[in-house]
């Protein structure tokens, strides 16, 4: 019931030693993930167990390349938590060696070097989610991020999101209303991203195991809209959108290097004026999100 | 980041980009003194006094005094953002010019009518233009790479241009791998109509300001604009560089261009804690963690009757520090009337959260209601820590009851 990641995705941990690594590796081994391997280059040739008070159900094995490491257990999956400055070089070493998802966590890389990764992106068979992201979870079955595991319930509503907080304020309100996930991709908040909405909606689009998919988008850049014109065309089954930053002023970057209204484009009534002409269905209140979820369904008996 | 144009100027002339001679003043016996030793006596006729300032717009804009709503007069003309000055004794009238705008506001399109002051002028050659143009580059999200975008239509707003004559732009990718090509640059010069010397100054210019805006990790780059001249072909006018934040760090020298009598005050102290943190006009006080969540509570806020004073992304850890610096900044702002702390644990828990907003409290004294919403990993026992503390919370269930109690808190209010 799921897209990109399921029980069986073999997981490696890129920066697995630093302080990030170390905590969302213990988090997400705890979550069931299979975490098979890390890279920290200098460090190969460890057994790591994590650190006090987070300590690893098992320990991994860490290498110097991500090659070696993706040989060694038959990575398909990676997940960076390296710093700004050196995650590029990061991502392009999973190009290379051929993993099939990466899921780039690190904020704050640099416009310039996310051309080139995005070039080599598309020469490429990986797929990326992120950068600036909380990653990706399948609930039940495997999570690759740093979302908390615990408000998720499995199920069949795809959410896509470029947010954080607000991806697990809306996850919440769905599982409290009973409505499982199928699965969760935080796409994150960059101007430049791996994985845009209509990439994302497509895999679910296509998935026998989603039903209907929930996308939260927020100002700045016309991908929601980019998304609505494939939705418009392509889907049938129910799409439902919040869209944050009403009340943004124009010029300011909201936090996400991506939020930002500049020379009146990505306003969220523009936003949201083409999504329902695409037939989405809007939630007007930030509040009322698992609400609006729970009504389509119903009204579609799906639920 | 946003810098002012002589700093864009004197990076572009690194790169060799054609520039005219030009030099910034901050007072006007100085604009006085450096135009007559530096233009005048050097047998200039004409130069160009422009402000200083982060807004657009300027050449349309008028200086007003501080607390006049009419702009300023000299020799019968209304004193403007960029006023061009010749007819002899340049010198003496730059003094005047610079003594009327120094201290003054600039209003523009871009500033709205509270203006932004001047502190700061550059004083530039005047030339003859044959023709004017535009140039940009910025980033093209959707494609992933850098576009330059060039038109005819020099002096223009591009935003305009775009919406009424889009045929008018031309516009041509960097590739991220190969960089810009030759046969890009020749075709967007053929496409703009030139021949001869003006092309082949064309084919020079180009390749510099594209390197320019790689090599110092701009997130625009806007030569507005941009001229051909009968003299030295192509000149680069005006310059606006805005840099990528994200890419700050590799540029530790940016720090001394940064003209924080630019930006808001409350702004500029918070970013020294590093807080998001974005003054608005209304006056319920929010802090979040999160951006998309911290947006969503400026809409709900909205939603339920008032406007939210500001966006304030307190991050992920929110420790007591954190909380009383955002606080203490966000109380600094004298329209807030009510605060809301809306806070989803994630990996943060919410009971350390709770501690840090009661050890906060220790130190920030808060005479209007306080609004506390927590949710996630342990929402309840932070819930309680509030409510046994004896200070007057009023506590959100959910972020529904955030909601009403904004409503209810704003009613009281008014």
């Amino acid at each position: 019931m799921s897209v990109l990641v399921n029980k069986d995705t073999r997981v490696i941990v890129q920066g697995i030693t630093g302080a990030e690594g170390t905590f969302h590796s213990y988090e997400m081994l705890q979550y069931g993930t299979k975490i098979l391997a890390g890279v920290t280059p200098g460090k190969g040739g460890q057994k790591y167990a994590g650190k006090e008070g987070m300590k690893f159900k098992r320990e991994v094995p860490v290498f110097n390349t991500v090659k070696e490491a993706a040989k060694a257990v038959k990575a398909n999956a990676t997940v960076i938590f390296v710093p700004q400055a050196l995650a590029a070089d990061a991502i392009l070493e999973a190009i290379e060696a051929g993993i099939e998802l990466i899921v780039t966590i690190t904020e704050g890389i640099p416009a310039n070097d996310m051309t080139k990764v995005f070039d080599a992106l598309k020469r490429s068979n990986s797929r990326m989610i992120g950068p600036n992201c909380p990653g990706i979870i399948t609930p039940g079955e495997c999570k690759i991020g740093i979302m908390p595991g615990f408000i998720h319930k499995p199920g069949r509503v795809a959410v896509i999101s470029r947010s954080g907080t607000l991806t697990y304020e809306a996850v919440k309100q769905l599982s409290d209303l009973g409505i499982g996930q199928s699965t969760c991709i935080g796409i994150g908040g960059d101007a430049i991203i791996g994985t845009q909405f209509i990439d994302a909606v497509q895999l679910f689009n296509e998935d026998e195991d989603s039903d209907a998919i929930l996308m939260i988008g927020e100002i700045g850049g016309n991908a929601e809209e980019v998304a609505a014109e494939y939705i418009k065309k392509n889907v049938k089954k129910p799409v439902i959108s919040f869209i944050a930053g009403k009340t943004a002023p124009p010029g300011r970057r909201m936090g996400h290097a991506g939020a930002i209204i500049s020379g009146g484009q990505g306003t969220a009534e523009s936003k949201i004026a083409t999504l329902k002409k695409a037939g989405i269905h809007i939630v007007e209140s930030p509040a009322e999100i698992g609400k609006k979820v729970a009504k389509v369904l119903k009204r579609k008996k799906i639920a | 980041m946003k810098i002012h144009e002589y700093q864009a100027k004197e990076l572009l002339r690194k790169f060799d980009v054609p520039l005219l001679r030009g030099i910034a003043v901050f007072s006007a016996e100085e604009a006085g003194r450096i135009a007559y030793e530096e233009f005048e006596s050097k047998g200039i006729q004409t130069v160009v006094l422009k402000a200083q300032v982060h807004a657009g717009g300027r050449g349309k804009g008028f200086v007003l005094g501080n607390n006049s709503t009419a702009p300023i007069e000299l020799f019968e003309k209304k004193v403007r953002g960029v006023n061009i000055i010749g007819n002899g004794n340049i010198a003496d009238k730059v003094y005047k010019y610079a003594n009327a705008m120094l201290g003054n506001k600039l209003v523009t399109v871009q500033t709205g009518e509270t203006g932004t002051i001047i502190n700061r002028l550059f004083i530039e050659q005047g030339t003859s233009i044959e023709k004017e143009y535009y140039l940009s580059i910025v980033l093209d999200r959707q494609a992933g790479k850098n576009l330059i975008m060039l038109s005819t239509e020099g002096g223009m707003e591009i935003e305009k241009v775009a919406a009424e004559t889009p045929e008018k732009i031309l516009k041509e990718h960097i590739d991220p791998a190969f960089g810009l090509q030759p046969f890009q640059v020749r075709r967007l010069g053929f496409g703009l109509g030139l021949k001869g010397d003006a092309l082949k100054s064309f084919i020079k210019f180009l390749p510099k300001i594209a390197k320019a805006y790689l090599d110092l990790d701009c997130s625009l780059l806007e030569i507005n604009p941009l001229v051909l001249t009968k003299e030295s072909g192509f000149i680069a006018l005006d310059a606006k560089i805005n840099f990528d934040d994200s890419s700050l760090f590799r540029h530790p020298e940016y720090a001394k261009l940064r003209d924080t009598s630019e930006e808001e005050a409350l702004e500029v102290e918070a970013s020294k804690y590093d807080l998001n943190y974005i003054k608005l006009d209304g006056n319920v006080g929010c802090m979040v963690n999160g951006a998309g969540l911290a947006m969503s509570t400026m809409d709900l806020i909205k939603l339920s009757g008032a406007n939210p004073a500001n966006f304030l992304d307190v991050g992920g850890g929110a420790n007591s520090d954190r909380i009383a610096n955002a606080f203490r900044i966000m109380l600094s702002d004298s329209n807030v009337k009510a605060v809301l702390i809306n806070i989803f644990g994630g990996i943060v828990r919410c009971d350390k959260v709770a501690e840090g907003i009661l050890k906060a409290l220790e130190t920030v004294k808060i005479n209007h209601p306080v609004i506390v919403r927590l949710e996630g990993t342990r929402a309840k026992e932070g819930r309680k820590a509030l409510k046994q503390s004896g200070m007057k919370f009023e506590i959100a269930e959910s972020f529904k009851d955030v909601g009403n109690l904004i409503s209810k808190v704003v009613a009281k209010a008014s």
